[in-house]
């Protein structure tokens, strides 16, 4: 287990540090990349181009260049292009509350009725609740998010058909609990549709191969009801491929890779900050919440390895 | 005639698939008495696990269409209720797999799945069920079972999961324990331990075995009558003396043929019986193995009846040739090679 943990938290290391490296190469070499040139705006002197550039460090050599923004990116002093200069890890600090819990609430949502759905449509597969599931579940993964958002959001929302929930937003949860979960139902619901769609298929899947596994087989035979046999039985082994997915989905999410919630709910998270920072093509602002989704993925493929062992004691940590 | 534990009438199965009805078992009748062990032969598809399935309730599902009499203390099996079923299956019908690898769930440690097997007809706690679950892995042979137990699957060998498997079928002290292919899937050396085991266990645990298999060599030590299956019908039915001494039916003899045995000069090579089982969607007419049947002759167009053609009335056949020519032919596929000496 030390060992293990060893060796991936340096592979983590070497993974963001590639991460990082192909961000700046990708960013600096597309064309009319140059920040510089861009910054300077459309009736720049070559002089004012190049005094940026002295000021930004850009005339240093592409290696000195990247290592100099990781630098004060770990540092905590990386500072925007735009913006009036903003600190680039500030900014992702802020939009933590609402990215967090935006996640939060989905990912539990989406893996109670994700488990749910595949379980009740697997029990009844071939029957009609299993065909009518699964329409719904095709509708859900077919459902462009930011349409769902929009379509909730005047069907539900404060100036829309029922006005039921707050117009998007967020809403401390210190502040006040309720106010928090009524802002963020919607946004909640449109990023969970997909995921539930999604896993009710995987896990229906799943569930129909173990069900002819001989060691279900076996359960019958002892005797067990068919409740315990699903749960104790098939769920369990057909869980394990849906914790991957969580896993890595989660951390998708949670690294701020629900932009198109978080801009139609006017949320502004993380996803909504490098939604900005990509229009802005704002390279330090891209920089830090490129680094910071991709170190909860690699987080989070770890503890999935770790997950992995605990379910199938067959798999061992080396 | 004793009164018989089990008493199976008529009992027919099958299958409804895209390509047909498949009969998997047809019109198949037999006793089992207290005490003692069944054996069924018959190659792959011959219906001899479906039968043994379907005592258990185990090939019940929307395409299964069965008919017939499957007598158990006097309730017909057939027409339990899935849900009182459940308390049949472990508790008075205890059933072993062929394939001890994929039999026992991976993920579960050997004995939680034995205590839940305990826990799922008796009220007794936890505590009391795991003492019983290492009493019942000492009893199989599992050695160090205070501390094996709490092993996993992966941990134990192909016999040793076996051995698993059985205390488990045992574990609630069944009547009946049913054996499908119990020693297919393991080495020779193990095939005879664990045939072993079973003999001597029934006697402890006072059940009835049904033993089924494809091999004659692995139950001619414990069976007691055998019933030779051949495409979902039983082709010869004896006790094991008739079956082993004078066997009527060519089928049986292609099975007694393809034993390897010591105790004969070597044979260049082994016999087998020619040909496949026919489809258990469209089989031939008259006598399933007339295809593959050496000594076919125009009579056997027509089926044979399950019926007495020997002295002994026990010993059943599905065979038109006369007894003599049996008699006198048999040995040429049983011991090739050693007639003329």
């Amino acid at each position: 287990m030390g060992a293990f943990v060893l060796r991936r938290t340096v592979g983590m290391v070497l993974v963001l540090i590639a991460v990082s490296f192909i961000t700046y190469l990708i960013f600096i070499k597309i064309p009319g990349g140059d920040p510089a040139a861009r910054l300077a705006g459309r009736t720049a002197t070559p002089a004012n181009i190049e005094s940026i550039r002295i000021k930004l460090g850009l005339n240093h050599s592409f290696i000195v260049q990247w290592f100099d923004m990781v630098k004060s990116l770990l540092s905590g002093t990386l500072i925007s292009y735009y913006n009036g200069g903003t600190n680039v890890v500030g900014q992702i600090e802020q939009g933590l509350p609402a990215t967090f819990s935006l996640c939060l609430g989905a990912g539990v949502i989406w893996l109670f009725f994700g488990i749910l759905v595949g379980t009740i449509s697997a029990a009844a597969a071939g029957r009609f609740s299993d065909r009518a599931i699964t329409a719904l579940a095709l509708i859900g993964i077919s459902l462009p998010v930011a349409w769902l958002g929009l379509v909730l959001l005047y069907l539900f929302a404060d100036g829309g058909l029922t006005s039921a929930f707050a117009y998007g937003g967020y809403y401390p949860i210190t502040q006040n609990p309720w106010e928090w979960a009524t802002h963020l139902i919607l946004p909640w619901i449109t990023l969970a549709v997909l995921f539930i769609g999604f896993y009710g298929r995987v896990l229906r899947s799943n569930i129909l191969d173990t069900i002819n596994e001989d060691f279900v087989r076996t359960a019958k035979a002892k005797g067990l009801s068919p409740r315990r046999i699903m749960v104790k039985h098939v769920l369990r082994a057909s869980l394990i491929p849906i914790v991957t997915l969580f896993g890595l989905d989660f951390a998708a999410v949670l690294g701020g890779g629900a932009i198109i919630t978080e801009t139609v709910y006017s949320l502004q998270g993380v996803g909504f900050y490098a939604y900005q920072s990509i229009q802005a093509q704002d390279l330090p602002a891209l920089m830090g919440v490129t680094l910071y989704g991709a170190a909860f993925i690699v987080v989070f493929s770890v503890i999935v390895d770790v997950a992995y062992a605990y379910l199938d004691p067959r798999i061992r940590l080396a | 005639m004793s009164e018989h534990l089990l008493e199976v009438k008529d009992l027919s199965v099958s299958f409804a698939t895209e390509d047909g009805t498949v009969r998997a078992v047809d019109d198949v009748s037999f006793g089992l008495e207290r005490g003692k062990v069944l054996g069924i032969v018959g190659e792959s598809g011959s219906g001899k696990s479906v039968t043994a399935m379907t005592l258990m309730g185990l090939t019940r599902g929307v395409n299964a269409r069965f008919s017939g009499e499957i007598l158990y203390k006097g309730t017909d099996l057939l027409k339990v209720s899935d849900n009182d079923l459940q308390s049949y299956r472990g508790q008075e019908l205890g059933m072993i797999f062929q394939d001890p690898m994929t039999s026992l769930n991976p993920v579960y440690r050997i004995g939680e799945q034995i205590v839940e097997a305990i826990q799922a007809h008796e009220k007794v706690g936890k505590a009391e069920a795991r003492a019983r679950t290492i009493e019942l892995l000492h009893q199989v042979g599992i050695p160090n079972p205070e501390s094996r137990v709490d092993d996993f699957p992966h941990q134990f060998s192909g016999g040793m999961r076996q051995r698993a498997m059985i205390a488990m079928a045992l574990s609630c002290n069944p009547a009946i324990l049913i054996a499908d292919e119990p020693t297919t899937a393991l080495d020779v050396t193990i095939q005879a331990q664990i045939v072993e085991l079973i003999s001597r266990l029934k006697d402890e645990f006072q059940s009835s075995v049904i033993f089924i298999t494809h091999d004659l060599g692995v139950i001619a030590e414990i069976a007691d009558e055998i019933l030779v299956m051949y495409a979902g019908r039983v082709v010869e039915q004896g006790t094991k003396r008739d079956i082993f001494y004078e066997p009527q039916m060519p089928y049986t003899w292609g099975l007694l043929g393809s034993i390897p045995r010591l105790d004969r000069p070597r044979a260049d090579r082994l016999h087998t019986i020619k040909g496949m089982p026919p489809s258990l969607i469209n089989p031939p007419e008259g006598c399933k193995f007339r295809p593959r049947c050496p000594h076919a002759f125009e009579k056997c167009a027509e089926e044979p009846a399950l019926e007495s053609r020997v002295e002994d009335p026990g010993h059943l056949d599905r065979c038109w040739l006369t007894v003599d020519y049996k008699r006198s032919h048999r040995d040429e596929t049983i011991s090739p090679g050693t007639e003329a000496a």
